[in-house]
């Protein structure tokens, strides 16, 4: 069984440096465009717990959450996200684009849908390669109407590549509700493609993880590419500052009731553990990003001169 | 020098960098079984095997998507477009991720992909499969762009591209595929970046890439008998391009005609000429010329064609026009 204690610490970690992202951003020491992933973290941590840093993970506009999951250090994140010279990227890149190439995170993508052939040829890579290695792509129900979405599962289904399809359905797409934009449902174009698709509850990270291990075991068999469609909620708006003109107040509450973190620390207290050791995880997932914070305030700011020959490789010699 | 015609040097070379290292892999569309559209992957499935020589299916922007996903994950793929003109459909891939990556990551990894595309005209294909889009790339901070016109570049060009850090646009003129012409052996590799001097002259200085070296050096023919000594410049590459050569050629010959197929609005010559109206401002005695097709789609039919595709005689006239 996975280990719901790691889980829980995952999922506060992500729920935890997106609720303070949202404080910094209010504050005005996040710039830019920020679209954040609370109430969806059981999805992240489950999915990525079935990995190890040999495997891929692309991500979407809202992945903070994948990218910690899958092992990005705090550090590095808020730095970034706070356009700091010590960020993962340099402060090339923010929010939309952390990254951690040397464990496969191959990035958060500012395009929708685009995270899902570059996962694909990731997948292709670990397949040509021998490594024994898998990729994910994460994506939302809106994704479903790009057209690369179906050219990846059909390559991934005729090549039976090592790809795990990781749907976040928050029924959202954006600002617009996702049965107005979608015809199909997800389980139908993957059976379509004949691609094994299972539906779970979003809130339900043991679920979430179990499914995930058996997907991951099963593509590392070389059994072809499978699909998890988690049923999340989006508790906020598209961006932070979204003023969600378009959501009914009572769908907004009814999400926040789903709630993955409380779920697995009741599943917990009721199979006898002690609340002690939830609070310690709590406090140490606090004061770890309370110390990222404090020292990405202290980085100093990129120089331009420093960054600005950066989009090609140094010439040899 | 052993002769091979352009399609056989691109086969070449992609075998020897398949050879060289296990990394290098091929997709695209019908290159496989088929040997590729117009045969330049002809045999390599058949020595390399079906993993390393990929047919896709007709999906260019999960192909372009999967070669930047295999390029970031240790391979170093080589996509083919089947025509430019197609390439609209992968420019996600292209612009905002192979381009973006190492830069918005912060330097941790560059993208080594390739991506081989034919363009032009000349084959009354129409205009969804003649255009020569390169401008559009060259437009992008992060790719490279390269253009070949004898076999021995399209050979040295696509080695270069291949063992490239960054990702390579390879842009190849259908109608030069059957030319014929020397390949060293060993083959040499060409450097990215810098230009050929094709023909030396000292009145005027025709740049050119792709085709239009082709027609530039017929112009030149043609004004030699008329006792003008024009010098051909083959840019090679056109991101980055070699300022250095051309500034060079400008020094020596103050007079500048651009030429190439592309359209001439907003391409390749107008960014080269407004460089050197700056940096070779005091070497000019003649404005810069340019020639490049008029603003319309390719046409299909033979004498819409003709009409215009630029050509020798427009060169030749270019050049005349700045000697006046």
């Amino acid at each position: 069984m996975a280990d719901l204690l790691a889980l829980y610490r995952t999922m506060l970690t992500i729920r935890e440096a997106e609720m303070a992202l949202a404080r910094l951003f209010a504050d005005g020491e996040v710039p830019g465009f920020i679209h954040l992933s609370v109430g969806q973290e059981a999805v992240a941590a489950g999915v990525c717990s079935a990995l190890t840093p040999r495997d891929s993970v692309a991500s979407t506009h809202r992945g903070h959450g994948h990218a910690l999951a899958h092992g990005l250090d705090l550090h590095g994140f808020f730095a970034e996200v706070m356009g700091k010279a010590s960020g993962v990227c340099r402060g090339r890149g923010g929010s939309m684009h952390v990254a951690d190439l040397s464990i496969g995170m191959l990035g958060a993508n500012g395009i929708v849908a685009a995270g899902a052939p570059i996962a694909l040829g990731a997948a292709l890579a670990h397949r040509t390669r021998g490594t024994g290695g898998v990729a994910v792509a994460f994506f939302g129900d809106g994704a479903l109407a790009e057209g690369v979405m179906h050219e990846t599962m059909n390559i991934a289904a005729l090549w039976r590549l090592p790809l795990l399809l990781a749907c976040e359905n928050n029924g959202w797409a954006e600002f617009s509700r996702s049965e107005t934009q979608v015809a199909a449902r997800l389980s139908a174009l993957a059976a379509a493609h004949g691609i094994p698709h299972r539906e779970l509850d979003g809130a339900d990270a043991l679920a979430l993880a179990e499914a995930a291990e058996e997907a991951v075991a099963a593509l590392r068999r070389g059994e072809g590419p499978r699909v998890i469609e988690a049923r999340t909620r989006r508790w906020r708006g598209h961006f932070e500052g979204d003023p969600q003109r378009y959501r009914d107040p009572a769908e907004a509450a009814e999400a926040a009731a789903h709630d993955p973190i409380a779920r697995a620390r009741a599943a917990f207290l009721a199979a006898g553990g002690e609340a002690a050791r939830l609070d310690a995880i709590e406090a140490e997932c606090r004061a770890a990003i309370a110390a990222a914070i404090e020292a990405a305030r202290a980085a100093p700011a990129p120089r331009w001169e420093e960054e600005r020959s950066g989009a090609y490789a140094p010439a040899e010699g | 020098m052993p002769e091979l015609r352009t399609l056989q040097a691109i086969t070449r070379a992609l075998a020897d960098a398949m050879e060289a290292d296990p990394s290098v892999i091929l997709l695209g569309e019908d290159i496989g079984q088929a040997g590729g559209p117009f045969g330049a992957t002809r045999g390599l499935q058949e020595r390399f095997g079906p993993e390393r020589v990929r047919d896709t299916p007709i999906a260019e922007a999960a192909l372009a998507g999967a070669a930047v996903g295999a390029a970031l994950t240790g391979l170093r793929p080589v996509a083919e477009i089947m025509f430019m003109d197609f390439i609209t459909l992968a420019m996600d891939a292209l612009v905002n991720q192979a381009a973006k990556a190492r830069f918005m990551f912060g330097g941790q990894r560059g993208v080594p992909m390739v991506l081989r595309t034919p363009h032009g005209g000349g084959l009354s294909a129409g205009p969804q499969h003649s255009q020569c889009l390169e401008a559009w790339l060259c437009h992008v901070p992060g790719l490279k762009v390269v253009c070949p016109a004898t076999p021995a570049d399209a050979y040295g060009l696509l080695r270069s591209a291949i063992a490239d850090p960054d990702p390579v646009i390879v842009v190849e003129h259908k109608g030069l595929y059957a030319m014929k012409g020397e390949l060293a052996d060993p083959p040499e590799w060409t450097p990215i970046g810098r230009a050929r001097l094709a023909r030396p002259g000292r009145d005027a200085t025709i740049l050119c890439y792709g085709a239009a070296l082709h027609w530039s050096l017929a112009a030149a023919e043609e004004l030699a008998r008329e006792g003008v000594e024009a010098e051909v410049l083959d840019l090679r590459s056109l991101q980055p391009w070699d300022e250095a050569a051309v500034l060079e050629s400008l020094s020596r010959t103050h007079r500048l005609v651009i030429a190439h197929e592309a359209v001439e609005a907003f391409g390749v010559g107008a960014e080269i000429a407004a460089r050197m109206a700056d940096i070779g401002f005091d070497e000019l005695d003649a404005p810069i010329l340019r020639v490049g097709a008029p603003f319309t789609p390719v046409p299909f039919a033979h004498p819409l064609e003709a009409a215009w595709r630029p050509d020798a005689a427009r060169i030749a006239a270019a050049v005349r026009r700045t000697l006046a």
